[in-house]
């Protein structure tokens, strides 16, 4: 049991990530002051929601490129909304962005499900499309901030237990698809059908269902996020959230998540999630230029994904420890 | 696309139906029909100046797309050839501050182009790492580098005759990039379809451990490809820093998925093993004549781009929508 725990994904992400944090504090201690980490973490809540819909796609042997375009466009449907009716309650908003986001998720697992068609070309599109929405329904304008109603912009900020709202629901996302990935069917299937879709079948999951239902979770989340974005930071325009796509997928695979599919947990998600949030808050203080952060974002990508692969490397016969590296 | 779909030979589907599926065949039409739609919407499309200015709006994206075309038959992605623009024209710029001449900054753009393929190869086949994960990580990894060189400034001050390679004509109204384009286009045909290399590369796309035990070199035939999409960045990289006459960090940014979307929309199956150059050809051009015609029509690039997303899923989806509907 502890030398599993030792051996795990999760608890090497952890120590990177207390190595991380060390290394900071050695020159800047304000760094890891609880207000700051709390910071850090409301600061990466939208990565985490997002990493966490991510891994159950990719889980599944799918990429949804569209979660940024999603997040953007929901984001600015609920953002003319509130412009339309300022009076609209918050829970009518929260409605209207979870249900938004489902769709679009929806329309892409469809897609991937009734068509067959590989989810990478899906997204690859409908990224395309939903940006170019967001620009027809708005002309091109920004919705700012004194345009907003007060509730709208105030509800990812208020504060319960010392912590924004925004942090607590990336928090119950985090313990909701726990539960969801290991204590339920659905949440097995996920696993089964990207673990191998073959035996999955067998076994009576009905693979191209599940990975509907894997796109569907992920637009629900991006959704969901794409309110919290635009009212926490009081801007809703064209190319928000523009490239965010590869960060969450990043998060995922720093975060252990296999590309091949079948292999990825929550709690790896919200890890790599964090890993690249702290690099982010921590390159200003640490006086780093932020041109760098790119660059450094990539390395740690490419670091991480070369010790999940030795890691993952299974001790083959020798003839065929060749073929299982083509293949 | 399911293995069923795979098992059923194209010569036992009906003649009609074949010509139908022929990817080649429905795009030229699409291309046409754009073609024609254009010159309908605007008086100013159907002329000589206007029609060469078009090619620049897929030129240099599809030197690209032949290379990623192949890439992606073999069953690897390159998602980080836009970035490879960016580093290679952030070398080219720095180069041009030292007070080097055309030549030098046409050998470093392509070293550049090169070495950036060669980091992903290595990664990719001596280390077995999957390539889409690879090239996000070097997407931001070579992008950050310009970032890191270039801040928030631009490199600028290239010589006139580098500017040939952006802004020259060979003939009339005939580009240097058009012919550059079309060169490249015989040259991939050739590799891709004629060689035993081209060969190797489908069958690597159909199935790598089969290919492997044949006696092909999988691992090397894919190291070069890598190399292939570094070097046509680099290429790329010349005639885009060419026409611009600067650079910047943020060069390029978003081709990748463009240069992608030409390739998957040319008819190369993302999961590999099967597509032509052909295809990628006529690809360009239908999204050349796409934006072109729009922007004849003040349509604003972003609302393009909805055009382009769903040509790409409809191209795709009609032909799968039409055999369903005649199963039923």
């Amino acid at each position: 049991m502890l030398k599993r725990l030792i051996a795990s994904r999760e608890t090497l992400l952890i120590a990177a990530i207390l190595l991380l944090l060390a290394l900071i504090a050695s020159r800047f201690p304000a760094f890891i002051a609880p207000s700051n980490l709390a910071h850090v973490f409301n600061d990466t809540s939208p990565l985490i929601l997002l990493a966490i819909g991510q891994m159950i796609v990719i889980l599944t042997r799918c990429i949804d490129l569209s979660v940024a375009a999603n997040l953007a466009l929901t984001g600015m449907v609920v953002s003319m909304v509130n412009v339309a009716a300022p009076g609209l309650p918050i829970v009518v908003i929260l409605a209207i962005a979870i249900g938004l986001g489902t769709l679009l998720g929806m329309f892409n697992g469809l897609l991937v499900w009734k068509l067959q068609i590989p989810p990478i070309v899906v997204t690859l599109g409908t990224m395309t499309i939903f940006r170019g929405i967001i620009f027809l329904i708005s002309d091109g304008k920004w919705v700012n901030s004194h345009e907003m109603s007060p509730a709208f912009k105030a509800f990812p900020r208020a504060e319960l237990l010392g912590l924004p709202v925004l942090s607590w629901i990336a928090i119950l996302a985090v313990i909701l698809f726990t539960i969801v990935m290991t204590r339920t069917t659905l949440g097995r299937a996920f696993y089964a059908a990207g673990g191998n879709p073959h035996a999955a079948t067998y076994a009576g999951i009905d693979v191209g269902k599940t990975q509907f239902w894997a796109f569907t979770i992920s637009g629900a989340l991006a959704g969901l996020t794409g309110y919290l974005w635009v009212s926490r930071f009081a801007v809703s325009y064209v190319d928000i959230a523009g490239g965010f796509e590869l960060d969450v997928v990043a998060a995922c695979v720093i975060g252990g998540v296999s590309i091949m599919g079948g292999v990825g947990t929550v709690g790896g998600a919200l890890l790599g999630a964090l890993f690249l949030g702290i690099i982010k808050n921590a390159l200003p203080v640490v006086d780093i230029s932020p041109f760098w952060q790119l660059a450094i974002s990539g390395g740690a990508i490419i670091i991480a994904v070369a010790l999940n692969a030795q890691a993952n490397r299974k001790k083959g016969r020798i003839i065929l420890k060749r073929a299982e590296q083509t293949s | 696309m399911s293995t069923a779909d795979r098992m059923i030979p194209d010569r036992l589907r009906s003649p009609m139906e074949q010509r139908l599926k022929s990817w080649e065949t429905l795009l030229l039409l699409v291309a046409i029909g754009i073609f024609v739609a254009n010159s309908f919407a605007s008086p100013y499309f159907l002329n000589a100046w206007n029609l060469s200015d078009a090619t620049f709006n897929f030129t240099e994206k599809a030197m690209i797309a032949f290379a990623m075309a192949l890439l992606i038959i073999s069953g690897e992605i390159d998602l980080s050839v836009a970035s490879i623009i960016a580093l290679a024209s952030t070398a080219m710029g720095a180069a041009v501050q030292m007070g080097v001449g055309t030549p030098g900054l046409v050998l470093i753009g392509l070293g550049v182009g090169l070495l950036c393929g060669a980091f992903n190869g290595v990664l990719v086949t001596r280390m077995g790492l999957p390539s889409i994960v690879v090239t996000i990580g070097t997407m931001s990894l070579f992008r950050g580098i310009s970032y890191i060189v270039l801040g928030d400034q631009a490199f600028r001050g290239y010589p006139e005759s580098f500017s040939w390679f952006g802004q020259g004509y060979v003939w009339w109204v005939i580009s240097f990039e058009l012919v550059l384009f079309a060169i490249i286009a015989v040259i991939y045909a050739m590799l891709l379809h004629k060689t035993n290399f081209g060969r190797a590369v489908y069958a690597i796309g159909n199935n790598a451990t089969g290919a492997m035990f044949s006696g092909i070199r999988v691992q090397r035939v894919k190291f070069i490809l890598f190399l292939l999409t570094g070097l046509m960045s680099g290429v790329a990289a010349i005639c885009l820093t060419a026409r611009l006459g600067s650079t910047r960090p943020s060069i390029a940014m978003g081709w990748e998925l463009e240069v992608v979307t030409m390739v998957v929309l040319g008819g190369v199956s993302i999961l590999g093993g099967s597509g032509t150059i052909l295809g990628v050809v006529i690809a360009a051009f239908v999204m050349g004549l796409v934006t072109f015609g729009l922007g004849l029509l003040n349509v604003p690039g972003i609302v393009m781009s909805i055009v382009i997303g769903a040509l790409l899923i409809g191209v795709i989806a009609l032909p799968r929508l039409w055999s369903m509907w005649r199963a039923r």
